[in-house]
């Protein structure tokens, strides 16, 4: 019994390795210019958490099988320097081991949340909503006019709350259902929660942040090859959460231009 | 023996005093149990619907229109419901399963004699603190069958969608009132409950049981309820808080300006992330109050089943200590996507990191006492050594979601899905099967049925490494949790290994059924246990029959002679030495 | 004591059988032949304004169905010859007895197809049972929102696809904006009056039948343009008509 359990440990410890060793679901690839220290972070953390996995399991069950056969004659053996060892072992192995992981992950993660986007990023605002994202671009004029909650009308199309006869900021304000970038361009994405809260997920953009309810937060970001990607909601927002989506559309710069006026015409 | 006489409360005589509302702490501790066992059960049917949906959503579960006409029209869920019912298996299995089953049914029940106490030291509390659980359980059962249904908010429960009404949601008005009332109660039978325990621990120790002659379970429990003392009294005043979010006109979680359905909300001023720092606060530690009682177990039941003391007693008691201090210091990183500031998510990441450092020592001292060991395989340890298994696994998955940077990943994956399931889910289940075989016999005076228990085991551990190992691999693709159904384009492929976790997930949980048969046959035509059946010597192994005399120890309190490490012993005459033996022994590891 | 009791129960059972027999007779319906009608239509004054296009990208599926004819807001919809559709009619004052408590049979069905609702102004009475149902391979969810202090209770149902209608009433009169939360471009209405009640068609007429002979005010309700009201006589047996004609702004 021992000796098959020890066998099935073996098993599973390899078995649950094949397939991370074999890609078989993997993320899908980067298209960001910070994903790569993301990547470069999972991929590191991914060998060591596999070679700790594989060699306890495997351990576990080196041990189970060596050790439930003795006879009632058999001596305890103690294991060589006892507990002081694997506290030792502990701090030394693991403790610098996820050090490490720390500290070479500060990086990739100041490198998205802690650098300030660059001054001719483009500034584009997402709302989300229960359960649809609606984005804003400034227009010819660069500024974004004010929000009016009260104004919010989905019937009338007016997702943000814009008064576009009264406000001058808001005139030449574009407000679309889809998301579209130039290609290789600082994107400043300023985001708002209309109702409850919200995630900004695109898998290959490396990109997820949650929307807060009444804090307006922003991440900024550069696309590197053109496509058309899904913006998914990770953060549980209601009935429609798994609805929630839009599409982003990484375009190169001439067709950017070209879909942005098309969009304007449709005001 | 210089057993010391005890004359406190006579034994009960009527139905009531003996069987409900009983102030015997084993008595209470039966009743946690059976509450356990009561909730896993629904838990676990709820998962099932859950996974039938993930694999085949437009598959009709005959009859389920009948629990719910609106929520499943014609026994096909709907996303609503499907939430809903998310909703209620994580609180279920949270509160109702791992907190109570580790942490208050064997606690209660085996802390006192452990120690060598007659009783708790506050009955009555005692008492309250089951009833006032079942209570809880009984409101958070109710939204099942009010309104339009439980909340669907997840059991973090984040505002605002909590906190706006049922505006937001199906079951976000009544629903989220009854739950937060429901963990409100609850939390008042954990605080009354720890109250105890802790007590129980510092001031009803026997004569000659040192702190360091406590049982690892006994230490598990003490920490566990320090950590239950200081959680759920975090928690309580966040769900009021809540609840008056509801019913009060106040906007603790709510912000201004919220347009819902185009209506413009009623509140302003509040603060949605305040709610995640309140509830991380308890539900980090949560984690923990649910896993250390099932490390307490598992060196509990391992020592006697490997022949020999663990590597050290001190280490094991110390790491599950730090793991109780530094489980406070982490709850950030639950939150690093959640618009907090990114500097405190560094600042979170390392705790977060540093606490695979007690995890590891105590796993360490595990696999070091297997060596060299003489294992024996029966039921009790074969769990315990599947929850080592499942702790390292779930355990190492940590390494990647202490980190800010690869949470951008991973964050709200099934990845986290399959992490907590591993470690605080089946680990703990573990833990608890483990201490439900390992104890039966002393509970009941009955073995449990070593044949099924060990088919149990087989399907239990193979089954659950074929549901939960794969949920790592959707996270990784990018699959994101709390989704009903799977309509974007990127998930497509990842469908049919939904469908292979639900059929894993079927039969794992119909090898369940064989427990619960186990448990009801061998309590009333199990064979008759032995005195010690596992040659253990702590003092539960000491009482003068099985189950113990209400008392516990039939008019005396027992002595106590040494640590519960007593295995192996060189010139004894067995290989082991009870606690209650005033046999002299030459130890090398007596540490009291 | 025993005759005492008896003579108090029938006395009590006589009354039961007099008032009982009373509300028959004088609730009693006017016989089909008797009922009138109300008749006209329904014009727009002026150029009806541009109705937005949607984009409905978020959804693959309703963009699918759009591709060759994009949809659009339907807040108002004019014919070619300015009859205007969508507008409710109902008798908003004048109606007594039977006329106005009786709820009719017939159950409307409210249609989510395209990701469009179908109609988009549904009438209904007090009471009446209505349909929501999909035609749709993508889930809606159907959220009306009633003022609760009319005694109409707010509700919230996913309908995915292949789900099987949601059969509903609505309490109190009011006029209740319903929309899909997943497809934020769905809004529609609920109209719930009193009485007999007509839709406009795509030229702009309507025909209230059922109406029983007397004198009646008879509001048009438009969702951009409000209401109007007219008197009109209706004669048994005969039809009445009433024209209205909304303004544009």
């Amino acid at each position: 019994m021992a000796k098959l359990f020890a066998v099935t440990i073996l098993l599973i410890a390899i078995g649950s390795a094949i397939p991370i060793l074999r890609h078989t679901w993997d993320a899908p690839p980067d298209i960001s210019t910070h994903g790569t220290l993301i990547d470069e972070q999972m991929s590191d953390t991914m060998v060591e958490a596999g070679i700790s996995f594989l060699v306890s399991q495997i351990l576990l069950a080196f041990f189970i099988w060596k050790f439930s056969s003795s006879r009632p004659s058999d001596k305890i053996k103690t294991f060589p320097g006892g507990a002081k060892t694997i506290v030792w072992a502990a701090f030394l192995l693991v403790g610098t081991e996820v050090l490490a992981l720390g500290v070479f992950g500060v990086k990739a993660w100041a490198n998205v949340y802690l650098t300030p986007p660059s001054a001719n990023a483009l500034p584009i605002q997402v709302q989300a909503e229960q359960f649809a994202f609606y984005f804003r671009y400034p227009g010819p004029d660069g500024t974004f006019g004010p929000v009016h909650p009260e104004m919010i009308n989905g019937a009338t199309e007016n997702f943000f709350g814009i008064d576009q006869t009264n406000d001058a900021d808001s005139k030449d304000d574009i407000v679309t259902a889809e998301m579209a970038i130039p290609v290789n361009r600082e994107i400043h994405l300023l985001m708002h929660a209309k109702d409850v809260g919200h995630s900004f997920f695109v898998p290959e953009l490396r990109v997820q942040q949650d929307f807060v309810p009444g804090l307006d937060l922003s991440v900024h970001f550069t696309a590197t090859r053109i496509g058309r990607y899904e913006i998914v909601c990770t953060q549980l927002c209601g009935l429609g959460h798994y609805n929630m989506k839009a599409y982003l559309s990484v375009l190169s710069a001439q067709n950017y231009d070209d879909w942005l006026k098309k969009q304007a015409a449709l005001q | 023996m210089h057993d010391v006489p005890v004359h406190h409360h006579a034994p009960p005589t009527s139905f009531l005093r003996k069987h409900v509302f009983s102030l015997d702490h084993k008595v209470i501790g039966k009743q946690y149990y059976g509450l356990a066992l009561i909730a896993v059960f629904v838990g676990m049917i709820l998962s099932w619907l859950m996974r039938i949906h993930l694999g085949w959503t437009n598959l009709a579960i005959p009859g389920l229109q009948l629990l719910s006409k609106s929520g499943a029209p014609g026994g096909i869920i709907t996303p609503e419901y499907y939430l809903q019912l998310m909703t209620m298996h994580a609180t279920i299995m949270v509160f109702f399963v791992l907190t109570t089953a580790p942490f208050a049914a064997f606690g209660n029940y085996f802390l006192p004699i452990q120690v060598g106490a007659e009783d708790m030291p506050f009955p009555h509390f005692n008492m309250m603190s089951f009833w006032v659980t079942f209570i809880g359980f009984v409101v958070l059962m109710s939204s099942f069958f009010v309104g339009d249904g439980p909340t669907l908010g997840g059991w973090t429960q984040y505002a605002p969608l909590s906190a706006v009404g049922a505006v937001s949601g199906p079951g976000q008005g009544t629903g989220v009132v009854l739950w937060a009332t429901a963990i409100a109660i609850f939390c008042i039978g954990q605080l009354l409950g720890s109250l105890n325990f802790i007590t129980t621990t510092l001031d009803m120790r026997t004569r000659g049981m040192s702190m360091w002659r406590l049982p690892f379970s006994a230490w598990a429990w003490f920490i566990t309820s320090i950590m239950g003392l200081t959680a759920f009294a975090v928690l309580m005043p966040a769900c009021i808080l809540l609840i008056l979010d509801h019913v009060a006109g106040t906007s603790f979680f709510v912000p201004g300006n919220l347009v819902i359905n185009g209506q413009i909300q009623p509140h302003s001023g509040g603060s949605t992330l305040l709610w995640q720092h309140l509830f991380w606060f308890f539900g980090h530690p949560e984690v923990y109050i649910a896993i250390v009682p099932g490390m307490g177990i598992v060196s509990h039941v391992l020592t006697p089943n490997l022949r020999r003391p663990l590597l050290s007693h001190r280490v094991m008691v110390y790491s599950m200590g730090a793991l109780a201090v530094l489980s406070y210091m982490v709850y950030g990183h639950h939150m690093f996507v959640s618009g907090m500031n990114p500097v405190s998510s560094l600042v979170f990441s390392f705790p977060t990191l540093v606490i695979t450092i007690p995890s590891t020592i105590v796993v360490l001292i595990w696999m070091g006492s297997l060596y060299g060991a003489k294992l024996r395989i029966n039921s009790p340890s074969l769990f315990a050594l599947g929850f080592i298994s499942m702790f390292i696994t779930g355990g190492i998955s940590g390494f990647f979601l202490a980190q800010p940077s690869i949470d951008i990943m991973l964050h709200a994956t099934y990845f986290v899905v399959g992490h907590f399931h591993l470690v605080m889910g089946v680990a703990a289940m573990f833990g608890i099967f483990a201490g439900t075989y390992f104890w039966f016999p002393k509970m009941f005076g009955r073995m449990m049925n070593e044949t099924l228990g060990k088919i149990h085991f087989w399907l239990s551990f193979v089954g659950a490494y074929c549901i939960f190992m794969p949920f790592h691999y959707l996270g990784i693709a990018g699959n994101v949790r709390r989704y009903p159904a799977f309509t974007d384009d990127y998930l497509q492929p990842l469908i049919p290994l939904h469908r292979f976790i639900t059929v894993a997930a079927v039969l794992t949980g119909i090898a369940q059924f064989i427990f619960l048969y186990n448990l009801v046959h061998s309590r009333f035509w199990g064979k008759p246990a032995p005195e010690n059946p596992w040659e253990a010597t702590s003092l539960e192994w000491s009482t003068p029959s099985s189950p113990p005399p209400f008392d516990n120890f039939g008019g005396k309190l027992p002595t106590v002679y040494h640590d519960p490490h007593q295995y192996g012993v060189e010139g004894a005459s067995a290989d082991y030495v009870m606690q209650t033996s005033p046999e002299q022994i030459k130890s090398g590891h007596d540490e009291a | 004591m025993k005759s005492r009791y008896r003579r108090i129960l029938s006395a009590v059972l006589s009354t039961v059988v007099l008032i009982g027999g009373g509300a028959l007779i004088l609730g009693q319906r006017v016989n089909a032949a008797g009922e009138g009608k109300i008749t006209g239509s329904v014009k727009l004054n002026g150029a009806a304004p541009h109705m937005k296009g949607i984009d409905m990208s978020k959804d693959p599926y309703c963009a699918k169905a759009h591709a060759t004819d994009p949809g659009h807001l339907e807040t108002v919809v004019a014919g070619a010859n300015g009859g205007l559709e969508n507008v409710v009619l109902y008798i908003s004052d004048g109606l007594s007895g039977s006329a106005l408590t009786d709820v009719p049979t017939a159950v409307p069905v409210f249609d989510q197809k395209n990701c469009v609702y179908t109609p988009h102004v549904l009438a209904m009475d007090i009471g009446q049972k209505f349909k929501v149902v999909t035609s749709d391979q993508t889930a809606h969810n159907i959220h009306p929102n009633p003022n609760p202090m009319t005694g109409n209770i707010p509700w919230n149902q996913s309908q995915p696809p292949g789900a099987p209608p949601v059969e509903k009433s609505w309490k109190a009169a009011e006029v209740i904006p319903v929309q899909c939360n997943i497809h934020p471009w769905m809004h529609g209405w609920f109209v719930v009056v009193k009485g007999p009640y007509a839709t406009t068609d795509s030229s702009g007429a309507y025909t209230i039948n059922n109406v029983p002979p007397g004198s009646y005010t008879v509001t048009a309700w438009q969702e951009e343009y409000g209401t109007q009201t007219q008197k009109v006589t209706v004669a048994g047996g005969q039809s009445a008509t009433a024209d209205f004609t909304f303004k544009a702004k």
